[in-house]
């Protein structure tokens, strides 16, 4: 059986196709909403802010789309970006297909770490959220790896598979425990983002100081990444064999997990912890443009942000009057994607 | 490429895996690793391939430290093709022959027109050329071992070493790798279950206990004297003159 991929499309064509996608889903981030807002009005704005002569539009129409909506679009866009390849990452280094910075214990973590300094004061002010997040998933990731060496033993590779993703369940469970308690037990609750944001995701707070750190954030660890796409691909066959390719796996490792970690926790102190874009989006797109990581990963980049991008549209009008958490929209494609990836690879595993 | 093995010992949880552990093999010749389970040929041929630190000794090609060979020189210069190494990605097959130029790619250098080549003869050698497209893990066993082959083949190494490469093999193509092995240019190192096999090498050493028990021609090694102490059967050579080496049958042990 062969699969027919979008490999077979120049590069320049298949990236511009990417990126007219996630301007258009930009674009209807702005037209979708609550308020309905003419089409010609949100020209005018867009000429207007950038530098053009355009007429006076409503303020109130301005506010909505320049402060509200367009950063609020971006800021999915990168988190998006930034969720879907820490799961390409992920699921490259550690071998299971079913790695993600929310299963893994990765987005939780950062969430304890940065409730921890916004509401305990962890850090003496010396620490940013996205610093006690940064803190908060390198933990997490440490005990889940350390608690899955403990539980693999000796046995074989589908065990350790299985130990990963079971303790990356603990350790979710743990940190999600620690962060509710942070917040049920602190006396500033009502100033605090809910329990909802931290585990679930929101992206209603997201203005431009969002945008200037979340996009630069994005694009410095795709560029991490992407500068490491053979190394990926050598670990198609394991650790080992990426050795004898010639690759310094310790310091690979090293270095891009530290970069997930990064954009996980940098992510997750905007918006809260985000599920299943990890997971989702790096499957779909290797069913479009195959496995090798110089494709994986610009195609991974630009559908995630996508992906946020209309997530976003969906938790805003969904439920008319009324926002959802982000998460629970991504949940609701997730799941079932989860579910389709766990039966396929045990069937390869038996197979 | 000439291969030295000097005094290699390695103790894994406190447990000798190799001790003392001395040969050398010329430039171009090949040696096959022989030993009972647990005797340490897996782990000699990982010490080798520079994956594994060793405590005592050195391992030297053509005077250089594999230890102190950076990652990718030493990759360009020797491959490993180790036991059944899989993947749970939906790799085709000539994906997979592909990786192994990595060592020879860069931003600078990028994969083109003569590896492609390299990659194509690779996949002839291996009587894999039709299956380009097929996915590898659709593949039976002995089709993957022929595409691991291919893989280190494209990374065109002066060194090769091969753990049990002829396990999941059917008969014609354990007689075609054997073969192949025969005809290299290039120095091989490979651990063998099928002691039939080590004839067709220019050298055998025979692992025991993580001791380097007997070294020399198969003529010399594969006899009566040095196998049944250490695999404990019994070995009687039968001359079998239109294969041009002796075939050695085996039965259980007289002395018990």
């Amino acid at each position: 059986m062969t699969t027919k991929t979008l490999g077979g499309l120049s590069p320049v064509v298949s990236l511009t196709i990417g990126v007219a996608t996630m301007v258009a889903a930009l674009g209807f981030a702005l037209v979708v909403g609550e308020t309905r807002i003419p089409l010609d009005v949100i020209w005018n704005v867009l000429r207007f802010e950038f530098g053009f002569m355009a007429p006076k539009v409503n303020p109130i129409d301005h506010g909505i789309l320049w402060s509200y909506r367009l950063p609020r679009a971006i800021v999915a866009m990168a988190c998006g970006m930034s969720l879907a390849l820490s799961g390409v990452v992920l699921q490259a280094l550690l071998r299971n297909p079913l790695s993600d910075p929310y299963i893994l214990g990765l987005s939780a973590g950062a969430s304890t770490g940065a409730v921890a300094v916004a509401i305990l004061g962890f850090g003496a002010g010396a620490l940013t959220l996205s610093g006690g997040a940064f803190i908060g998933a390198m933990l997490a990731f440490g005990f889940v790896a350390w608690l899955a060496r403990l539980a693999r033993g000796n046995s074989g590779t589908a065990t350790s598979s299985l130990a990963l993703l079971l303790a990356g369940v603990a350790g979710a469970q743990l940190f999600h425990a620690l962060t509710a308690l942070i917040i049920a037990k602190s006396a500033d609750a009502n100033q605090a983002r809910g329990i909802m944001f931290w585990m679930m995701g929101n992206l209603s707070g997201s203005r431009w100081p969002d945008v200037y750190l979340a996009v630069p954030i994005a694009l410095a660890g795709a560029g991490v990444i992407f500068a490491h796409f053979r190394a990926l691909d050598a670990m198609t066959f394991g650790r080992e064999a990426a050795q004898t390719m010639g690759i310094r796996t310790g310091l690979v490792m090293a270095v891009l997990l530290s970069v997930t970690a990064l954009l996980t926790a940098v992510m997750v102190s905007l918006t809260g912890a985000i599920g299943f874009v990890g997971l989702v989006v790096p499957h779909a797109m290797r069913f479009l443009v195959g496995v090798r990581h110089v494709r994986l990963i610009p195609a991974t980049a630009l559908a995630g942000g996508i992906f946020l991008i209309l997530a976003d549209i969906g938790a805003r009008v969904l439920i008319p009057g009324q926002t959802l958490p982000i998460g629970v929209v991504t949940a609701l494609v997730g799941a079932p994607t989860f579910a389709v990836i766990l039966v396929r690879s045990s069937r390869a595993h038996s197979g | 490429m000439h291969i030295q093995v000097d005094n290699v010992s390695k103790t894994i949880q406190g447990k000798p895996i190799l001790r003392d552990v001395s040969f050398t093999i010329e430039s171009g010749q090949s040696l096959a690793l022989i030993g009972p389970n647990g005797s340490g040929k897996s782990t000699l041929l990982r010490a080798i391939a520079g994956l594994l630190p060793i405590e005592r000794g050195a391992v030297t090609i053509d005077g250089e430290r594999v230890d102190k060979l950076s990652p990718r020189k030493l990759a360009q210069r020797l491959g490993f093709v180790t036991q059944e190494a899989g993947t749970t990605d939906a790799i085709q097959v000539m994906e997979a022959v592909k990786l192994g130029r990595t060592p020879w790619l860069s931003f600078a250098a990028p994969f083109g027109h003569r590896d492609q080549q390299i990659v194509e003869k690779a996949m002839r050698e291996m009587a894999i050329s039709d299956d380009g497209h097929k996915f590898f893990n659709a593949l039976s066993g002995g089709e993957k071992q022929r595409v691991h082959i291919a893989r280190v083949l494209s990374q065109t190494p002066e060194v090769f070493l091969l753990d049990e490469p002829t396990n999941h093999l059917d008969i014609r193509h354990q007689i075609a790798i054997i073969d192949w092995i025969k005809h290299q240019d290039a120095t091989v190192v490979l651990a063998l279950h099928d002691l039939n096999h080590a004839f067709a090498c220019d050298r055998v050493a025979v692992l025991d206990g993580g001791t380097l028990a007997a070294f020399g021609s198969p003529e010399e090694v594969l006899v009566a004297s040095v196998i049944e102490p250490i695999f404990q059967v019994a070995l009687h050579r039968n001359s079998a003159e239109h294969i041009g080496h002796p075939v050695l049958t085996f039965a259980k042990s007289k002395v018990a």
